[in-house]
């Protein structure tokens, strides 16, 4: 095969730890620890080799990247390396001192998460009471202090009636960018699928809500959305295809081609072994799906090989075990039936409660016992 | 966090219908949007438009264009300027950057 061309983006997953709980994290299910977080100099190191590789824009995430003490000097490390600074955030932490800092270490963007326009509502999906208010304070800040802000918006059952006013408060807010993104089904959120999954015609309307939205903010805010897959007729291409355009950093400094590609058995090494470069030529994650030798048919012989290139690993694997295999997303994919059955009975399973990262089911506590 | 898992980054494309060229004055002055910016990247040896999820690459007359789009040129003199180093028609290259123009004013990525 011959090599490929250099990556364009870097994910970098500062940290796993965040003070919310959000359903649909995409963060795996088995969370890294604190202990095992790469130093300060090691991310300076990376991202000088990112920048060197080819690499041209970083997204500062986590986790929730501001849960790392040293977040401003590491986005003046990422800076200094030439590399343009999009900073993923709950905004939970985001004070005027932190805002004033990451300005100076001359953040290029920042994208902060919403989790509803109801309070109460954003508040329980978030898991933490008061998350909603401070968001919309910290968002401001950042519009004000003059800082390009996107607002992310998860788009799951118990929200996607408000898409409209989801779109709405971004531009309030003074956002330039807003994203209304499908809830997509990895780590927490394929756990939590039951409970978040929309029925087929919530998810119509939205994609009108959509459609007629961008027409509405057409040269004053820009509308980008991600597709629900289940109910697709053709899969995304993920990540512009597997290995060929961005790389992903995990805390403990594993190299991923995606953030979800540890849920398929692959050997991922580290930049705490190995120079960047090296890992994105010839590392055996990289190799495994990267150009067409891979696939199988449908996509071997589809015209739209080169346009979505087989739709998502991770989604082969996880729903139908097998990573080389058609994204069942797609309406080519001899499973594609049983996926959408998949979504028809989530979306009526009438599931209600969420399972919460990094917390523990409900169980009741047992009653502290006396010593005498 | 959430990652949406679309291919993170898209080409801009030009084409804008001539009619929206009108947005764009003479008196303008324009320049990069917040949170975009220009630069060279070594290892492709070639110019790059960077905004919040998207990039582009600025070839020849582009570069020259927007690294000119400082908020204090107006778009006459920008047009001026790019006719000493063109052979084109005064006319074509006034065009060409009002086109240019109004189409990343469009995409939010320049402010007139
Ligand atoms: S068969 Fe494969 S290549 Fe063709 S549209 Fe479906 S996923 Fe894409």
């Amino acid at each position: 095969m011959t090599a490929p061309p250099p990556p364009l983006g870097m994910l970098a997953e500062l940290t796993h730890r965040c003070p919310l709980a959000c359903p649909y994290c995409s963060n795996p299910v088995a969370l890294e620890n604190r202990a095992g977080e790469l130093g300060t100099g090691e991310w300076r190191r990376v991202f000088a080799q990112a920048a060197e590789l080819g690499v041209l824009q970083v997204h500062l995430s986590g986790g929730e990247p501001l849960a790392r003490r040293d977040v401003v000097e590491i986005t003046a490390a990422a800076h200094q390396a030439g590399l343009y600074t999009n900073l993923i955030t709950s905004a939970i932490g985001l004070d005027p001192e932190r805002l004033a800092g990451l300005r100076a270490a001359r953040l290029d963007h920042v994208q902060i998460s919403i989790q509803d326009t109801d309070p109460g509502s954003a508040d329980r999906i978030a898991g933490y009471r008061g998350a909603h208010e401070r968001k919309m304070a910290a968002a401001r800040a950042v519009a004000d202090a003059g800082l390009a802000l996107t607002i992310n918006a998860v788009v799951h059952r118990a929200n996607i009636e408000r898409v409209e006013a989801m779109v709405e408060i971004a531009f309030a807010l003074g956002a330039g960018r807003v994203e209304i993104a499908h809830a997509q089904y990895y780590g927490w959120a394929l756990r939590n699928r039951d409970a978040l999954m929309p029925t087929r015609p919530q998810v119509d309307r939205a994609l009108q809500a959509v459609a007629r939205l961008r027409q509405a903010y057409q040269g004053r805010m820009v509308i980008d959305a991600v597709v629900p897959d289940y109910y697709a007729r053709f899969p995304k291409p993920c990540m512009g295809g597997w290995g060929r355009r961005s790389l992903n950093v995990t805390p403990s400094g594993r190299v991923l081609p995606c953030h979800a590609a540890e849920t398929i058995p692959l050997e991922f090494w580290s930049v705490r072994n190995h120079a960047l470069e090296e890992i994105w030529l010839h590392s055996p994650a990289f190799q495994a799906f990267r150009g067409e030798d891979w696939m199988q048919e449908p996509c071997r012989s589809c015209p739209r090989r080169g346009i979505d290139f087989g739709g998502c690993r991770c989604q082969a694997m996880a729903i139908l075990h097998d990573p080389a295999a058609t994204d069942p997303a797609c309406s080519l994919s001899p499973h594609h039936a049983e996926m959408l059955e998949l979504a028809e009975l989530a979306s009526e399973s009438g599931v209600a409660e969420y399972e919460y990262r990094g917390r523990m089911k409900a169980v009741p506590r047992p009653a502290p016992s006396v010593v005498s | 966090m959430l990652m949406s898992r679309r291919g993170s980054f898209r080409l801009v494309r030009s084409g804008r219908p001539m009619a929206e060229q009108g947005i764009v004055k003479g008196g303008h002055r324009p320049k990069l949007a917040p949170g975009v910016r220009l630069q060279f990247d070594d290892r492709r040896q070639a110019w790059f438009l960077l905004a919040p999820e998207r990039l582009m690459e600025a070839d020849g007359p582009a570069k020259d264009i927007l690294s000119r789009c400082d908020g204090r040129r107006t778009v006459t003199e920008i047009v001026e300027e790019l006719a000493q180093i063109y052979t084109a028609d005064r006319a074509v290259i006034d065009a060409d950057v009002r086109e240019l123009l109004a189409d990343l004013v469009g995409k939010r990525l320049l402010q007139l």
